[in-house]
């Protein structure tokens, strides 16, 4: 328990307490606990798990090597089907994915742990810096991939791979996207998205440049005039509007700025954090914020969700998660007004809410809790300039089933798609199979044309 | 309640379960643990001649092959017989014995092929008051180079020889402990039996060399980077000894001869396999060596339990009565047809049943029914062959189910037959053409 004092504040914690609060939410698995779980898995048939996965990583045949102590070739299969297989390991929602087919589920109500599985094989790998793909022969082609996460990670590693060279170009500071800015401390510590990065672009033939933005630093034509193929993995970088008076007050901010800040702290006793927040939002986005926050020493937080729970974006994990850590989710609430005092937020007033006729609507009660903190973590937009004329839908680029937008020469894949999951792992497999598809178109306009007699 | 009381050739125990002769019956200390914790009887380990005793490698004298978390499954040992004085263990047997007065103490003995060496052992041990004595011919390390243990077991006329000798030389009933290490086991029983012994015990262990270690490529265990075979053990050798006692137990020329059954019992259900292939008890070893004395609770109370819930009220209503039913292949009815039978509220949809089927027997299980995962026996591919129930992970998913008589088999297209009928008399046997004409 932190320090009660009101307002957002930094420091409200021990460094004692700061390092135990965000270490890993899962600790590794060691050999033995490895062995263990790796005993369980049946080495299913056409395996369900495998099915459930976005990157359909081969996990019968990955934990089969875990059992027989060959964590290095399991490795290999992991990188085989997802090169970010490391950080899937750790910020998979598993328990909606893998796990929940895991036919262990059907025999005793409990799945192999496949996400710690991976983990403990990435990481040997990792940690070893076994590198298991060479270039093939250099094909002298160049392509541009916009955004350096795990959409565009995936592709430039598979269009390395292929023999092509890859500009990356990001326009953060450092590369990894969300792995590197959107993700709850304790899914990845130790700088993990960092080496992860480290270890993709070590096959080389990929040259990051970050601080680069589309729309400031270049456009898709200067792209197009210096590359063979671009790919888009833009993620969504706008942030709705909560729509409510007062949303500009002192104290009101954005979760995924929140969680950011949290990432790129070394400490994590500089981030400031309130006595009593309110989290708006049901997604992942708000159980990390929240979770978060408390984690910092707020001694209330309460996510607050204009829908019920079933509706609710974050996995029941995750739900339960918060509650473990004591943060309280509130249903059937929708913010109305952020309440103020000397130009800070002392509150907000919530409309309750209900579904008439399938179409939510305010029931006219209202309530309010005490805060001086607001994170808004009703979910992000694709905002990008210099697109051109590619053509979107929804507010979200248009792909075709390989990835290829409207504009020929331009595929795109990750959040900023139509469709786009809001998944690591989704996102890698977009990128991974655009570069196949990428590779495929140049290689064919390549090929020599033979006279036919 | 049921009676658990145990009369092997005269030698009376509280129950069936006596230790084997091994490390865990090495000296005093161990065997009244073991009587404290339950234990029936238990065969000392084996007493050698007179004079400086055998020594023993001062490295490792174990492997092991496990199974899943590690559970051992088989153990493999290359320790000897005691490495203590004689006299050491004689003083011992005698203490132990007045102590524990109504169980079962048993002298395992090993001396030179030669007349004299078993004459001079032989008072010495009947002097501790020991129930009975118990040849070891199946030490299969070590011993059997210096022409003892299964040296000895691996020659029936050895066998009979050397028993002849007990006999003669003392009172006390003689049980001979045969190696496993041979291709008939009933020739080594059906000499002991010549020779006049009381019973037979079996199996000893294994020949086997559990594991290479592929950094040095020594054989585990690795004494100074050289392995040498062990005698293998505990849960793995487990049929194997079941077949063996079944050989002996129904083999014409030994039927009725005691057997005292060995070989990986670890619980009360094998000690009850044991029991009903023909053994008059049984005697543990590995189990003992991996969980401890205490074991032998679960195992007396497992089958007393089981045997009052079947209203069996003593070891003699359950002794041998598998017998009956271990049949050569020839004789057993080909007119008996039964088919896999998946319990789809069971199946987890592992998918291991189709796999297995597919790849490796006889394409009968599917694996998509109207494009949905969904295995289900194809009765007219189907041959009844089992393979689906043992890789099946859950117990009981899968079943045999016989086809009654008179109905139809899909996969021949014939009805089933109500008759027995076996390979001797089957058309497409030459020896019963032959005969027929």
């Amino acid at each position: 328990m932190g320090t009660t004092e009101n307002g957002i504040i930094a420091g409200r914690l021990t460094p004692a307490d700061y390092a135990r609060n965000f270490a890993d939410l899962h600790p590794p698995l060691d050999d033995h606990e490895a062995l263990v779980a790796a005993d369980r898995c049946y080495f299913c048939y056409d395996a369900p798990c495998m099915t459930a996965c976005p990157t359909s990583i081969d996990i019968p045949l990955f934990i089969r090597q875990i059992s027989t102590g060959n964590p290095i070739g399991s490795a290999n299969t992991i990188f085989d089907q997802n090169i970010l297989g490391g950080m899937c390991a750790r910020v998979c929602p598993t328990e909606t994915l893998c796990e929940q087919a895991c036919v262990r589920n059907t025999a005793e109500h409990r799945p192999v742990e496949i996400g710690r599985l991976q983990r403990y094989a990435t990481d040997i790998a990792m940690r070893d810096n076994r590198q298991f793909y060479e270039r093939a022969e250099a094909t002298g082609k160049s392509i541009a991939v916009v955004g350096a996460g795990p959409a565009g990670l995936a592709c430039a590693h598979r269009l390395a791979v292929k023999g092509h060279d890859v500009v990356l170009y990001d326009a953060r500071e450092k590369a990894g996207g969300l792995n590197e800015y959107g993700i709850a401390t304790y899914k990845s510590t130790d700088d993990f998205a960092q080496k992860e990065v480290d270890y993709v672009l070590s096959i080389g033939g990929i040259d990051c440049r970050t601080g680069q933005m589309l729309g400031r630093d270049f456009s898709i034509s200067d792209l197009l005039e210096k590359h063979d193929a671009v790919f888009l993995g833009l993620g969504l970088s706008g942030v709705n509007a909560l729509r409510a008076e007062g949303e500009t007050l002192d104290g009101v901010d954005d979760a995924v700025d929140f969680i950011a800040a949290l990432r790129q702290s070394e400490t994590k006793a500089d981030i400031p954090v309130g006595r009593r927040v309110v989290v708006i939002g049901g997604g992942m986005t708000a159980i990390d914020a929240a979770v978060q926050a408390k984690l910092l020493g707020a001694e209330d937080v309460t996510i607050c969700y204009r829908r019920g729970k079933e509706h609710m974006n974050a996995s029941e994990f995750e739900q339960d998660l918060a509650a473990s850590k004591g943060v309280v989710i509130r249903h059937w609430l929708q913010p109305k007004r952020i309440l103020a005092r000397d130009g800070k937020v002392a509150g907000i007033e919530l409309d309750y809410t209900t579904l008439q006729d399938g179409r939510l609507v305010t029931t006219g009660e209202t309530g309010a809790i005490v805060a001086d903190q607001i994170l808004k973590a009703i979910g992000q937009t694709f905002e990008a300039d210099g697109l051109g004329i590619i053509a979107l839908e929804g507010g979200r680029i248009s792909v075709d089933e390989e990835g290829r937008t409207s504009m020929d020469g331009v595929w795109a894949g990750g959040d900023c798609i139509v469709g786009g999951e809001d998944l690591t792992v989704s996102a890698v497999a977009n990128g991974r199979d655009a570069a196949e598809s990428i590779h495929r178109t140049l290689m064919a306009a390549a090929q020599p044309i033979t006279a036919v007699a | 309640m049921a009676d658990l009381r145990n009369n092997f050739v005269g030698i009376k125990s509280p129950n069936p379960f006596w230790l084997a002769s091994a490390p865990p019956t090495d000296k005093a200390y161990n065997v009244e643990r073991a009587f404290k914790a339950g234990w029936g009887g238990v065969v000392w380990k084996t007493l050698g001649e007179e004079g400086p005793p055998v020594v023993n490698v001062n490295g490792p004298r174990y492997g092991a092959i496990w199974g899943a978390d590690r559970r051992l499954l088989g153990l493999n040992n290359i320790e000897l017989i005691t490495d203590r004085d004689l006299y050491t263990n004689l003083r011992e047997m005698k203490q132990v014995k007045m102590n524990w007065p109504d169980r079962a103490l048993i002298a395992s003995i090993m001396v030179p092929c030669e007349e004299e060496s078993w004459k001079a052992i032989l008072p010495l041990v009947e002097e501790t008051g020991a129930d009975g004595i118990e040849l070891n011919f199946g030490c299969p390390h070590g011993m059997s180079e210096r022409g003892m243990g299964a040296a000895v077991g691996q020659v029936p006329e050895y066998i009979e020889m050397v028993v002849r000798w007990c006999k003669q030389y003392t009172r006390m009933p003689v049980i001979t402990k045969l190696t496993p290490n041979i291709t008939d086991i009933r020739k080594p029983a059906r000499a002991a039996k010549s020779g006049g012994t009381d019973a037979v015990s079996l199996i000893n262990t294994i020949n086997s060399i559990t594991s290479v270690n592929l950094d040095t490529f020594s054989p585990e265990p690795s004494i100074d980077g050289k392995g040498s075979h062990g005698g293998y053990c505990g849960p793995a050798v487990k049929p194997i000894a079941l077949n063996m006692v079944a050989e002996i137990a129904r083999d014409p020329e030994t039927y009725g001869l005691p057997i005292s059954g060995i070989g990986g019992i670890t619980t009360w259900r094998d000690a009850a396999e044991f029991l009903v292939l023909g053994a008059g008890n049984v005697q543990v070893c590995t189990a003992a060596m991996t969980y401890g004395f205490k074991i032998v609770q679960e195992m007396i109370t497992g089958l007393s339990n089981w045997m009052d819930t079947k209203g069996h009220r003593s070891l003699d209503d359950i002794c041998g009565r598998a017998i009956p039913n271990v049949s050569d292949w020839q004789y057993l009815n080909l007119n008996y047809i039964a088919k896999a039978r998946i319990d789809q509220d069971a199946c987890i949809k592992c998918g291991r049943c189709h796999i297995a089927c597919e790849d490796t027997s006889h394409q009968a299980i599917t694996q998509y029914v109207d494009g949905v995962r969904h295995f289900e026996v194809m009765e007219d591919e189907c041959v009844g062959c089992n393979l689906c129930v043992n890789v099946c992970p859950v117990e009981n998913c899968i079943t045999m189910v016989g086809l009654e008589p008179g109905t139809l088999d899909e996969r021949t297209g014939k009805i089933v037959d109500p008759n027995y009928a076996n390979w001797t008399t089957h058309p497409n046997n030459p020896m019963a053409r032959q005969a027929a004409e």
